[in-house]
């Protein structure tokens, strides 16, 4: 299936995003790694304070679509797939993967790029190889 | 003032992620398929979302030593690359690729309320608590890295 090219409105959203982590390390000091704060609002080692502030990121983040919703009176524009099975073992490994090597898309791509960090340029490098890989398998070499 | 914040940084970051396409798999796997239907978009959000993290970043870390409403920067210092972060990015990536979705988006989706959403976001806690619970397998090779 295509998908139109957005080079402005991905652009824009994403200094959405590169604004919504800095504003989050201005007033709380903490990385927005979309991983990390939520494995962080279950983890029994997390303090109460740090539980908090998770728990209202991805709070924040679960209302994005209602009140896009509100405003355009459409969700956003989306198609995803639906096969259960691929679906679970999809949600498992990213789960596990993202908690289990320290951050994510927006953690490691994100912020720890941002800061020069070695680990998240060596991380983001690996996992999209292992993205890039997996699509071309699936896509092409399997369903091809 | 600290949770208002939070709750703000979440739901812009959520709104970037709908404005910029990535909220949707459709989206993100055409990124991934350079040899099919490719779609360049996301290489944008990631270039935009840096253009202005790594500057800010920069600034508010010499200019203040400490946040507006917290006590400390939690910036993390290891630079260190243990097999523990390959193993986990690979097997990221491998999800990431199959589903379309990362946990922003996910959950930014998750009230769009699709089949495939419902499914993969309580498999991505189930994930994340497991590799809380995992021991480290490295541990004998790795040289006292906090953790």
């Amino acid at each position: 299936m295509e998908t139109e090219f957005t080079p402005w409105l991905s652009l824009g959203g994403g200094m959405m995003i590169g604004a919504s982590a800095v504003l989050l390390m201005a007033t709380n000091g903490r990385i927005a790694g979309i991983s990390g704060l939520t494995s962080r609002i279950f983890a029994r080692s997390t303090d109460g304070e740090a539980r908090g502030v998770s728990a209202l990121f991805v709070l924040g983040l679960l209302m994005a679509a209602p009140i896009w919703m509100l405003v355009s009176g459409d969700w956003p524009q989306q198609w995803v797939p639906s096969s259960p099975a691929l679906m679970a073992v999809a949600g498992l490994l990213v789960g596990f993967g993202a908690t289990y090597g320290n951050g994510c898309t927006s953690g490691h791509g994100v912020c720890g790029i941002s800061r020069g960090s070695m680990r998240s340029i060596v991380a983001t490098l690996t996992f999209m190889a292992a993205a890039f890989v997996t699509v071309f398998v699936t896509r092409h070499l399997i369903g091809g | 003032m600290k949770q208002i914040f939070a709750l703000l940084s979440g739901l812009v970051f959520g709104l970037g992620l709908i404005v910029s396409g990535m909220a949707d798999p459709a989206k993100v796997l055409n990124f991934l398929d350079v040899f099919g239907t490719w779609d360049p978009s996301l290489a944008f959000v990631m270039g935009g979302a840096i253009a202005v993290t790594a500057p800010g970043f920069a600034l508010l870390t010499r200019r203040r030593s400490r946040p507006f409403f917290d006590s400390q920067f939690r910036i993390p210092t290891r630079t260190d690359l243990d097999p523990r972060l390959l193993t986990g990015a690979v097997l990221f990536g491998i999800g990431w690729g199959l589903g379309g979705f990362c946990p922003g988006p996910a959950l930014t989706a998750l009230p769009i309320a699709t089949t495939g959403a419902l499914i993969f976001v309580p498999f991505m806690l189930g994930g994340m608590w497991l590799a809380r619970h995992t021991p480290d397998l490295s541990l004998p090779i790795r040289k006292g890295a906090p953790q």
